[in-house]
């Protein structure tokens, strides 16, 4: 598989997901400069975290705006897979290629920590390697995770099971305490109601390897990998 | 526009009137305002180091393994596989008390720039910080600031703040200490200089544009406060990581190609030091044409142009013929980029400004011939009353439970998690060993190997005594990198002291850096880069002296890296090394007694050696679960430490110390050196105690992991009295959550 990682300025897990994707997985990975326009050869597109533009204004609202992200959206219409983790995910919901929008975490500090996370929906191409209701441990690290939306859009992302990953404690329970960030209905990864749209606080890219003490994270891939027909 | 340089306006620019003799001597003319102000900053304390170099000399520096030792950038230490580490730790002490966020932002946006600078990714970053007690709103203020400046500078540059250091000592309250330490890794054979060699080549300027921020920001760092303070806050420079981040890749992606012949940041003293270094480096001279300097706002005038220390700038000095491509890749990444110069032959430091010139200066005397001070030192008046204690007045702990539990709670002790939560501390995806253990440990991708970092100095030893305080520092931070599975490879160091004109103040200076040589010499650990920072003092009150150490050690294989936390239930709890009477300056005195009196603890150099080549060899032979140096609190704080500060579950543990004739504190929260805590499966109980006993080290099965409690027996073997007896819960609750109860008041 040919894995297009999008490089803004200000992106800085850039380099992570293309060390999983490439000496992790073995697949062949592309870094696509922001200003490029074609996605040519692509078979996913990775949106990766970071602070893109600085993230003075909103978060992700500038990166929108980057040459690239009109190959973006039209790769996502297409049907081509898409993955935006953290600002990544932030720059989607700009885009408006996932509803909703992000709030300031609701302790006001940035956040890195180790998070539990449910899987909702493992009927997706980006979590069918797990087991529905598994609960997986993967590290958030963010400012701004507290996920927004109105309550019809809310209404109809649950309806269509688009909530795809929910913070809960270690035993699987979602509850108030175990959301880090505030986030509405404990959201912490969401798809569009097309399914190949992935967007995601938590970082799965941080917790692939054994030397890192956590492989759970790497489920995220494989699926992706299973979904694509891949072999690895 | 001739200005006369009267007596006032070299005061104002903290020179003497022998330092102003010795500059008109130097030019054979009276200096203009912009000579005036390029020396002022370039011969500040804060540049030119002229208290403190004839003794920075005596300290060890070179190495098999050092390819790059002081006076750069920063410090280059190989590693092997054709790589090399690249470190070095700064202070940004009086920028951080004017303006936290800010001051603290920009002295990680410095550190970084120091590093990549040398042709280094940057790769993990660590703090040090020193504030005041919790109880006031200023200081809780400075805390929040601080943390959240280190946190908004870092975690947008991408690179992960590993670990560090916090303490609190109300002698900080209007001194906080902010030292940053950053490492870097790169191929030991594309090791980039400030060096402006090859008469002809073009001097290149990219970053950001130069505003009038952070003038003079060096000569007030070379200041004492006073209550006037606040009001230097304009001196203070203003952080944009983002840009730092271009700069960063556009560094990177410069020196990858075969374009540049030397490079050097704009920190302290900006334009005026990076062009003169960098000439003097090459015993050559630059023209500088101020004319095509990015500049933020018309009507700059060539003073504030040269004196600016506006953020994220760099001055590069290219191959002639390769101007192009290096500006093509400072525009890819949105940078101001300009031609602003050359190399000449001339030896001068030329700046013109439309066409005119505005400063004639020979760079060598500008880099490198300030002034030198042999600064007299003699021991204060009040030392010996600071180390006599008569421990016989002082009653022993009656209910071990609420001092220990007291200890867990002050806030140098308790958990940092408050902190180190709002630092990205993954990024990069090589944290092994995350922050909360003794040392931070990153994996070096494309390798078997890893590198451990911490950074140490328990202020109230040097204090005591600064010669002990010193050598005590670097046995610490060394203990803490065996205790991670690493060997020492180097050693940087930010040395934060008051004002040196006081000669009890350089007393403790000197007294400081004989304690690091002796002990550096001895464990063979070479210092390869540095700071010092003086006029740490306000209102005429110093702070303690606080030789702040980063050590790095190496893991040859990153499999063998170990944590301090207790692992399993069931497992021997083992304590390496021997308990004596060491009350003196510790954490337990001043937390339960309110002195910080006495003498520091005794340290055996050979002791600690050995004790450090047992626990390596213990974790390299894959015998020990865990291992966790004794430090502040003593043993029931790293046994309180063991049972809770791992990631999972905390576990109990059920211990019988044998006091002998000691006190009951001493043996519980005495600050004894040499010692370490390791759990390991009873299996091993017999050869871990065979290669402590072949390695002349004294190892004692104390216990075993297990249980919801933390029970300590004080006695005979037969003894029933649970001397400490509290719920894990209890303790966890206590160490981990203080720090955010007392900040979270009003």
């Amino acid at each position: 598989m040919n894995v297009g990682v999008i490089v803004f300025p200000g992106s800085n897990c850039d380099h992570d997901c293309q060390h999983v994707f490439q000496d992790v997985l073995g697949q062949s990975v592309q870094m696509i400069w922001h200003k490029e326009t074609s996605l040519k050869g692509i078979d996913a597109v990775i949106l990766p975290g970071g602070f893109s533009y600085g993230d003075y204004l909103r978060t992700g609202a500038i990166a929108r705006f980057s040459p690239v992200m009109g190959a973006v959206k039209a790769f996502a219409k297409d049907g081509g897979a898409v993955i935006g983790i953290c600002n990544g995910f932030q720059i989607l919901l700009e885009a408006g290629l996932l509803p909703g929008a992000m709030l300031r975490n609701k302790s006001l500090h940035f956040i890195c920590k180790d998070v539990y996370v449910k899987v909702e929906n493992a009927a997706t191409a980006f979590t069918e390697a797990c087991e529905s209701g598994q609960v997986l441990k993967i590290p958030v690290a963010h400012a701004d995770g507290n996920y927004y939306t109105d309550p019809v859009t809310l209404a109809a992302m649950q309806a269509n099971a688009q909530i795809v990953l929910r913070y809960c404690t270690p035993e699987g329970k979602v509850t108030p305490e175990a959301n880090p960030n505030g986030s509405l209905d404990n959201i912490a990864g969401i798809i569009n109601p097309e399914g190949n749209v992935l967007g995601m606080m938590p970082h799965p890219e941080r917790c692939a390897e054994e030397i890192l003490g956590n492989q759970d994270g790497k489920l995220i891939f494989q699926s992706l990998l299973k979904a694509m027909k891949v072999k690895v | 526009m001739s200005l006369v340089i009267t007596k006032e306006l070299i005061a104002q620019h903290n020179l003497t009137d022998d330092e102003f003799k010795k500059i008109v001597e130097i030019l054979g003319r009276e200096p203009n305002l912009t000579e005036l102000g390029m020396f002022s900053v370039m011969w500040s304390e804060h540049c030119s180091y002229k208290s403190s170099r004839v003794h920075l000399k005596k300290l060890p520096t070179t190495g098999p393994r050092v390819i790059q030792g002081p006076g750069e950038n920063a410090g280059v230490v190989d590693i092997g596989d054709g790589l090399c580490v690249v470190f070095k730790m700064e202070s940004h002490n009086h920028p951080s008390f004017i303006e936290p966020y800010q001051g603290a932002a920009t002295g990680v946006g410095g550190i970084l720039r120091d590093v990549f600078t040398m042709g280094a990714r940057p790769i993990a970053l660590l703090d040090s910080l020193r504030f005041g007690g919790l109880d006031t709103a200023k200081n809780r203020h400075i805390v929040k600031g601080v943390v959240a400046g280190i946190a908004g500078y870092g975690n947008c540059m991408g690179v992960p703040t590993v670990g560090g250091e916090v303490v609190f000592n109300d002698i900080y309250s209007l001194n906080p200490l902010v030292n940053a330490f950053c490492l870097g890794v790169a191929q030991k054979d594309k090791i980039f200089l400030g060096t402006a060699a090859g008469v002809g080549n073009p001097v290149i300027y990219f970053g950001s544009k130069t505003g009038r921020d952070g003038i003079h920001g060096a000569t007030m760092a070379s200041d004492s406060f006073d209550d006037q303070s606040e009001k230097k806050r304009p001196t203070v420079q203003v952080g944009d990581p983002f840009q730092e981040k271009l700069l960063l890749e556009a560094c990177l992606e410069l020196m990858a190609g075969d374009l540049l012949v030397g490079i050097q940041d704009m920190g302290a003293a900006g334009l005026t030091s990076s062009s003169c270094e960098m000439a003097s480096r090459a015993g050559n001279g630059i023209d500088l044409d101020l004319t095509h300097v990015p500049r933020r706002e018309p009507g700059m005038t060539p003073y504030e142009l040269m004196l600016s220390e506006s953020q994220e700038r760099m001055l590069m000095v290219a191959k002639a013929g390769k101007e192009e491509e290096c500006i093509r890749i400072c525009k890819k990444w949105d940078l101001d980029v300009a031609v602003v110069g050359k190399v000449t032959g001339s030896g001068i430091l030329r700046v013109l400004d439309q066409g005119k010139v505005v400063a004639e200066i020979p760079a060598k005397s500008l880099a490198d011939d300030g002034p030198r001070y042999e600064r007299p030192f003699s021991p204060p008046g009040y030392q010996d009353m600071l180390t006599n204690l008569n421990y016989d007045a002082l009653p022993d702990v009656k209910d071990a439970n609420a001092a220990l539990l007291a200890l867990l709670e002050s806030p140098t002790i308790a958990s940092k998690r408050w902190v180190y939560e709002q630092y990205d501390h993954m990024v990069r995806t090589n944290t092994m060993v995350r922050p909360g253990s003794d040392a931070a440990v990153v994996r070096i991708k494309g390798t078997n190997k890893a590198v451990a970092m911490t950074v140490d100095c328990n202020s109230r030893y040097c204090l005591l005594n600064p010669y002990e305080g010193a050598r005590l520092a670097v046995a610490e931070a060394s203990r803490n990198l065996a205790c991670s599975g690493a060997e020492p490879i180097g050693l940087t160091d930010c040395l934060n002291f008051g004002n040196p004109e006081r000669p009890d103040i350089m007393w403790q200076f000197v007294m400081a850096i004989e304690g690091m040589k002796d002990a550096c010499e001895h464990f063979k650990i070479p210092i390869v880069s540095g700071n010092v920072s003086f006029y740490n003092e306000t209102n005429g009150l110093s702070i303690y002296p606080t030789p702040m150490l980063g050590m790095v050690g190496l893991i040859e294989s990153a499999d063998k890296t170990m944590t301090q936390w207790f692992r399993e239930d069931g497992d021997d709890i083992i304590l390496l090394g021997a308990t004596r009477e060491d009350l003196g300056g510790s954490e337990y005195l001043k937390v339960q007694h309110s002195r910080e009196q006495g003498s520091p603890p005794y340290l055996n150099l050979e002791t600690e050696q050995a004790v450090q080549h047992c626990v390596l060899q213990l974790i390299r032979t894959g015998l020990i679960q865990s291992a966790h140096d004794c430090s502040d609190g003593g043993f029931a704080v790293a046994l309180a430490e063991c049972c809770m500060s791992g990631p999972d579950q905390p576990h109990g543990a059920v211990v019988r110390l044998t006091p002998g004739r000691q006190r009951n504190d001493s043996m519980l929260f005495g600050e004894s050196q040499s010692r370490i805590v390791v759990s390991a499966k009873p299996a091993q109980r017999q050869a871990i105690l065979d290669q402590a006993q072949q390695m002349g080290v004294p190892a004692t099965v104390v216990g075993v992991v297990g249980g919801a409690s933390l029970v300590i027996y004080v006695g005979g073997e037969r003894s029933t009295t649970k001397t400490v007896d509290l719920p894990v819960a209890t303790i966890a609750d206590r160490w981990g959550l203080s720090l955010e109860r007392r900040l979270s008041q009003e």
